[in-house]
C-alpha cells in the first residue's frame, strides 16, 4: 500500500498547491468546471477544494452518466421490464427514479430485473436463459458506449435487444461554455472518456472559446496539477489544450473503439435529463443494427418523462450552478438512502458525493 | 538514491499505475456502476476476444480484450469487463517526465 501514496504523496500536494496559491494571486476569481463523476469522487473525497485558494473554485458538470438520461427512458425500461422482459442494468441505475417508479419499484413488483457488471455478462446470461427476452439498458458516456459497439457487432443473441442511452461528454461541454451565467475559466477534461476518443474533441474549447482545457486523471495530485496548468494558461493568457492524463490517453485514443462506435452508432440531438435537448449528444443504433433496438422490438415508445421531481434542484446541481448544500431537499427529505433525485442516487452524482464524503455543516 | 527512487516510482507507475490498489479492489466488487473509472489489471491468458486478467491481491476476472491489442503480460485499463487501454512503459515514463517538468516550473 505504500507505493499507493505516491500519487497521493502530502509534500508534493503541499509544493503545486503553493504555485497554485502564487498563480492565483495574479487572478481575481476563477471557476474551473469538470464534467467527470470520478473526478468530483476524487476532489470532495480527499478534500482537494479547501486546498484551493477562495478565488479558485471548482465545479461538478454533467459527469454523472445514469443523471443525465432524462426519465422517459426510464420509463422506457421500466415498462420493459413490467412487459415481462429481463431487463439487465448497472447498479446505480437501479433506484434512479422515472417518472413514476424506479427500476427497482418494478423489481418489487415482480419484474425481473438484474444489475450486471457490463454488457458481456447481459449477453452470458441471454444464451443460457434463451427462453427468455432480455434488455440491456445502456447507459454511460463515451467510456461505456464502445463494450455496447462490440456486442451489438459481435451480432448477440436473439433473445437480447438493447436500450441504448449513451450520450457524449464534449457537447455538454459546448453547451455550458455557452451558458454565459456560468462564466467558465478551465474545463478539466474527464480521463477515461479521453482514453477513448482521444484529446482531439476538446480542441474546441481553447480554439473558438478560448478556454484552457486539460485532460485529467483520478488521483488527487492528478487534478491539483490540472488546475495548476489551467492557472498557468490563464497567467500566460494563452489557453490551449494540454493531456496530463498521458499515462493512459493517447493523442488519437482508441482508435479500434471509435471505428466500432461510429459502425454501430449514428449522433443524434437529444434530451439530457433537466438540461433539454443538446445537439449531436446521443448514440443511437444505426438502421442496419435497429433489429437489436429495445422499443422497436417490443413496441414501447415513451416521449415525455418528469424528469425533474417537485423541489428537487439536480437539474441545477448537474451544470454546477448550485452547490448540493444549497438545494433545500439535501440530506432533509433527500438522502442517500431515500434519494429524490438522480444526483443522489448514483455513486457519481455531486449529491451523493457530497452526502458521503462532505462535512455536513 | 535518487536513481532508486526513480526506479521506483517507474515501477510503482508501471505496475501499480493509477488508482489506489486497495481502492481497486474494491472496485472489483462493487463496480456494478457505471462509472468512467477504468481499473489496471495484468492479463494472465488470451483465448480470442477473451483474457483472464489478474486485478491482483487475488481477484481474477474474464475481460474483453477486443477493443486492444493486449499480449500476456500486458496492464490493461479494464471498463465494466471490457480492456480499453493497454498500458505501456513509455506512457509511463511520459508521465513521469510530465510530471517532473511541472515540479521543476513550480520551482522556478
Amino acid at each position: 500500500m505504500v507505493e499507493n501514496l505516491r500519487f497521493r504523496d502530502a509534500t508534493l500536494a503541499n509544493r503545486v498547491v503553493e504555485k497554485i496559491r502564487r498563480l492565483a494571486l495574479k487572478q481575481e476569481t476563477v471557476k474551473i468546471c469538470h464534467v467527470c463523476g470520478t473526478h468530483e469522487w476524487t476532489i470532495t473525497h480527499f478534500g482537494l477544494r479547501s486546498l484551493l485558494p477562495g478565488n479558485v473554485e471548482v465545479i461538478a458538470g454533467p459527469g454523472c452518466p445514469v443523471c443525465i438520461v432524462p426519465a422517459s427512458e426510464f420509463d422506457e425500461a421500466i415498462q420493459l421490464a413490467l412487459k415481462g422482459m429481463v431487463v439487465a442494468c448497472f447498479g446505480d441505475v437501479l433506484r434512479v427514479p422515472g417518472s413514476k417508479m424506479s427500476l427497482l419499484d418494478a423489481k418489487a413488483k415482480g419484474a425481473d430485473v438484474r444489475v450486471v457488471y457490463g454488457v458481456g455478462d447481459a449477453v452470458k446470461m441471454a444464451r443460457r436463459e434463451n427462453d427468455k427476452e432480455f434488455v440491456f439498458f445502456a447507459v454511460g458516456f463515451e467510456t461505456t458506449a464502445p463494450s455496447t459497439a462490440v456486442e451489438v457487432v459481435k451480432k448477440p443473441p436473439e433473445n437480447l435487444s438493447f436500450l441504448v442511452s449513451h450520450r457524449l461528454i464534449p457537447p455538454a461541454m459546448k453547451l455550458l461554455v455557452e451558458m454565459k451565467d456560468l462564466s467558465l475559466n478551465g474545463f478539466v477534461a474527464p480521463g477515461h472518456v479521453s482514453t477513448i476518443i482521444g484529446v482531439k474533441p476538446y480542441r474546441v474549447f481553447p480554439e473558438l472559446y478560448g478556454m484552457p482545457t486539460v485532460v485529467a486523471g483520478f488521483e488527487p495530485l492528478d487534478i491539483l496539477f490540472g488546475v495548476y496548468m489551467i492557472l498557468k494558461q490563464l497567467s500566460e493568457g494563452k489557453p490551449r489544450l494540454e493531456n496530463e492524463y498521458v499515462r493512459a490517453v493517447r493523442q488519437e485514443g482508441n482508435v479500434k473503439a471509435q471505428k466500432l462506435m461510429k459502425k454501430v452508432f449514428k449522433v443524434v440531438d437529444d434530451n439530457w435529463r433537466g438540461l433539454g435537448t443538446i445537439p449531436s449528444s446521443t448514440f443511437k443504433l444505426r438502421e442496419e443494427y435497429e433489429t437489436f433496438d429495445a422499443c422497436l422490438k417490443h413496441g414501447v415508445k415513451v416521449e415525455d418523462g418528469v424528469d425533474i421531481q417537485p423541489g428537487c434542484k439536480c437539474h441545477l446541481v448537474i451544470i454546477g450552478k448550485i452547490k448540493p448544500t444549497e438545494c433545500p431537499l439535501f440530506m432533509k427529505a433527500c438522502t442517500p438512502q431515500r434519494p429524490v433525485g438522480p444526483c443522489m442516487v448514483s455513486s457519481e452524482g455531486t449529491c451523493q458525493i457530497w452526502a458521503k464524503t462532505s462535512k455536513l455543516t | 538514491m535518487m536513481v532508486a527512487c526513480l526506479l521506483d516510482r517507474l515501477l510503482w507507475l508501471v505496475f501499480r499505475s493509477f488508482e489506489g490498489k486497495g481502492f481497486i479492489c474494491v472496485l472489483v466488487h462493487v463496480s456494478v456502476i457505471v462509472m468512467c473509472l477504468a481499473i489496471p489489471a495484468k492479463v494472465v491468458n488470451i483465448k480470442g476476444d477473451g483474457a483472464r486478467v489478474d486485478f491482483g491481491e487475488g481477484v481474477l476476472r474474464e475481460v474483453n480484450v477486443m477493443l486492444v491489442d493486449a499480449k500476456v503480460g500486458d496492464y490493461v485499463l479494464v471498463h465494466a469487463g471490457y480492456a480499453i487501454e493497454v498500458l505501456s512503459e513509455e506512457e509511463a515514463l511520459e508521465t513521469l517526465r510530465l510530471w517532473n517538468e511541472i515540479l521543476d516550473a513550480a520551482e522556478a
